[in-house]
């Protein structure tokens, strides 16, 4: 099980031919996003578009993976049809422990199918089946029916799969994982679309042995305690993420009304936490090797026929959905949330980034940018029918104004204005309008995800405006979340997973290696995706941030638009800083 | 002797934390499939999941179709697995109703053994270790 290299899947669409790989350099990538940028210097070309066929989507996992509570992420690497350039995204469900059991640390797709296509892989399996018959089928059916068609291997396998967002390339099409989690942003169903792939099933049918000591299982034990004993688990296992909408709203730090707002005191009541959970809450669910269960699942249901007769669906939610497709687009009841999200799901669209790019349509539209003759339905905030149906254009690419808007925000709005408007911050914002620091974060960040650092944090607790150590922070922040996204951990157990625990983890798992190199590892890592990411066209200089940021009022007052540039600054200055300094190293 | 039972199915979220300890304590391997009670869910992730696991036969058709006596009924249900008189012939897995003996490709087999480890690592309370003469009629323990 423990090994000091990785065994990593390569699989040929266009030839149908795969390869074991054998990769060296464990103690220095430990894997996840450390694997995934290595995987992506040996089979990516950073010269060549996202859409070229040679070019690979990446799946990575991590020494700890399934093996200690939380460690249930997968990282998916590609270069994003969204701004061309390599970028990472991360989502929990089955995967993770499916590739782990399916023996292999990493997995990489490389160029495209003759015809649309499904692939299974299992740890003595591999089969690639022409499935035109799903051409243009939604998330939910293409499920279904792919479990069908797979053998066995229910609850044991991982089934990703994307719907019509991804086939026509529209830059938010997420990749469904396992129906209720999602590798969202920056387009990763593109990608899969491009190759002809419509969906790939991870079987977890391998087994292995465990360490014969003690430490082992005492260390789990101990770990266990504190994931499921500690506030923490309370807060993603109650209300969940959602509970924050409350919150955040309450400090004017919650978007509402493309940006118009930060805060609105009586919607809030309609969509909070407790809210969904009393209206709308179905049931939870897990990742695998996750006991925490964060998963919120809501229903909605259809009245089909006039003698009483519905239909339900199961719709998962979480606070960036919900400010998304809810406070974004000013629709404050929890039924008209999950009816929006559920069609976001149906065509497998990013719902952070379709809802995001939905309210500046609806801002263009007010403002008379656009017409019914772009958006083909009024769009008006707060009215939920109008973007139910907005959901299913954009995702299937409906006109030229729906095509276009599905590239991006600002894509749309160099054609049609209103970019000053456009909420986007690198790709269409998350759900903190915390401040200064948030924006400059998200907007340069390596994902353009809060996830990146906590600036969304930091902005909450500080009120001076020193952009040095604002930025020094930043800096000082992401290398840990490298190390966790490398193992690969959910982000919520950073707490519990210090540098001291992962090191005992590893340790006790027999990746003395590993251990041995762990403080540098996170800086390391961190370097190299930053690398990946300036040699496929990231320039700090070339992000934009629309006006919209600067006339925002937080909990602290109006933003300090000369400290947000500081900020912005500052923070592309070291972050070009650090990658020349890595190359100077190794020259 | 208690037996492992599962009353509370339904609030399951398929984290697998259960197989996953039952590997790991009572197999010292890494798995969610070598295991004595492994979750699968039932027809997708949106109708729920069931704990597939022995519910302590007495007889035990395993027991029975065991030619080596490495599994003898246990007292109170289920079997005693004696792991050094099984040869690995899987005569067992099929007479199992329940499907709860699953064989790797070594040939061992994983299945119950009502020890109870795994009881502790559930989240929502979903597996008891009960008496079997406290079960009472109607209660649902599968």
């Amino acid at each position: 099980m423990n090994r000091p290299y990785f065994r990593v899947l390569e699989v040929d669409l266009s030839t149908g031919k795969s390869k074991l790989h054998r990769i060296d350099g464990r103690a220095e990538a430990i894997g996840g996003s450390g694997l995934a940028a290595l995987l992506f210097e040996r089979f990516g070309r950073v010269d060549l578009g996202w859409n070229e066929e040679e070019q690979p989507f990446i799946l990575a996992i991590g020494p700890l993976t399934g093996a200690f509570p939380w460690m249930s992420k997968t990282v998916a690497a590609f270069k994003s049809p969204y701004h061309d350039q390599y970028t990472e995204s991360h989502a929990g469900g089955r995967s993770a422990l499916a590739l782990k059991f399916a023996d292999l640390d990493g997995l990489v797709i490389t160029g495209r199918a003759g015809r649309l296509s499904s692939l299974e892989i299992g740890s003595r399996s591999i089969v690639i089946k022409d499935v035109s018959f799903m051409k243009g089928m939604d998330a939910y059916a293409s499920g279904k029916l792919l479990r069908r068609m797979s053998r066995g291997g229910s609850g044991h396998r991982s089934i990703l799969r994307i719907g019509p967002s991804g086939e026509i390339g529209s830059a938010m099409a997420c990749i469904n994982a396992d129906t209720y989690r999602h590798f969202g942003r920056l387009g990763g169903g593109a990608v899969l679309g491009n190759k002809n792939l419509k969906g790939i099933i991870i079987q977890g049918d391998g087994s292995f042995e465990l360490p014969d000591n003690s430490e082992y299982k005492k260390l789990f034990a101990r770990v266990y305690e504190q994931v499921t004993a500690t506030r923490m688990m309370h807060k993603y296992h109650s209300l969940g993420t959602p509970a924050n909408l409350q919150a955040l709203d309450d400090i004017k730090s919650l978007p509402w009304r493309n940006l118009q707002q930060t805060s609105d005191p009586e919607g809030i009541k309609g969509i909070n936490g407790q809210r969904f959970a009393d209206d709308a809450l179905l049931r939870n669910g897990a990742c695998s090797g996750c006991p925490v269960g964060c998963i919120h699942i809501g229903y909605v249901r259809e009245k089909f026929s006039e003698d009483n007769r519905y239909i339900y669906r199961q719709v998962a939610y979480d606070y960036e959905p919900v400010f998304s497709c809810g406070t974004m687009l000013g629709v404050t009841e929890t039924f008209d949330v999950l009816n929006i999200l559920d069609v976001m799901e149906k065509v497998s669209l990013d719902s952070m980034s379709g809802g995001v790019a939905l309210a500046w349509a609806t801002e263009a539209s007010a403002r008379g940018l656009i017409s019914e003759k772009e958006t083909i339905v009024k769009l008006a905030f707060g009215e939920a029918e109008g973007y139910r149906q907005a959901a299913r254009y954009l995702g299937t690419g409906a006109n030229t104004f729906y095509r276009l808007l599905g590239q991006g925000t600002l894509k749309a709005a160099e054609e049609y204005g209103g970019a000053e408007f456009g909420c986007v911050l690198g790709q269409e914002m998350a759900g903190y309008a915390t401040g200064e620091l948030f924006f400059a974060a998200q907007s340069l960040g390596f994902r353009h995800s809060h996830l990146d650092t906590g600036g969304y944090s930091y902005d909450q607790k500080h009120e001076e405006k020193d952009v040095d150590k604002a930025v020094d922070f930043l800096m000082a922040d992401e290398p840990g979340r490298c190390l966790l996204t490398s193992m690969v951990s959910c982000l919520f157990a950073r707490s519990v997973y210090t540098e001291e625990v992962l090191g005992e983890c590893l340790h006790a798992l027999g990746y003395g290696e590993v251990t041995d190199k762990l403080a540098a590892a996170g800086e390391r890592i961190r370097a190299r995706r930053w690398r990946l990411r300036f040699a496929t066209g990231f320039k700090p200089e070339d992000i934009v941030l629309p006006k919209r940021f600067y006339k925002v009022t937080t909990w602290k007052g109006p933003v300090d638009g000369d400290y947000l540039d500081g900020l912005r600054r500052e923070y592309g200055r070291r972050l070009t800083e650090l990658v020349k300094e890595g190359v100077d190293s190794e020259t | 002797m208690k037996i492992l039972t599962a009353p509370h199915m339904e609030r399951c979220i398929g984290c697998h934390s259960c197989s996953l300890a039952c590997a790991r304590l009572v197999h010292k391997r890494l798995s969610w499939e070598t295991a004595g009670i492994r979750i699968h869910s039932t027809g997708g992730l949106s109708t729920g999941f069931s704990a597939k696991r022995c519910l302590a036969c007495d007889p035990a058709p395993c027991a029975a179709a065991c030619p080596t006596g490495a599994l003898a009924q246990r007292k109170g249900g289920g079997i005693i697995f004696k792991k050094k008189l099984c040869i690995q012939c899987g005569q067992c897995v099929p007479v199992c109703p329940v499907e709860a003996i699953m064989q790797d490709r070594d040939g061992w087999i994983y299945v119950c053994i009502h020890c109870g480890q795994c009881v502790d690592f559930c989240p929502h309370d979903c597996l008891e270790m009960r008496d079997p003469e406290s079960v009472e009629l109607g209660e649902v323990i599968a």
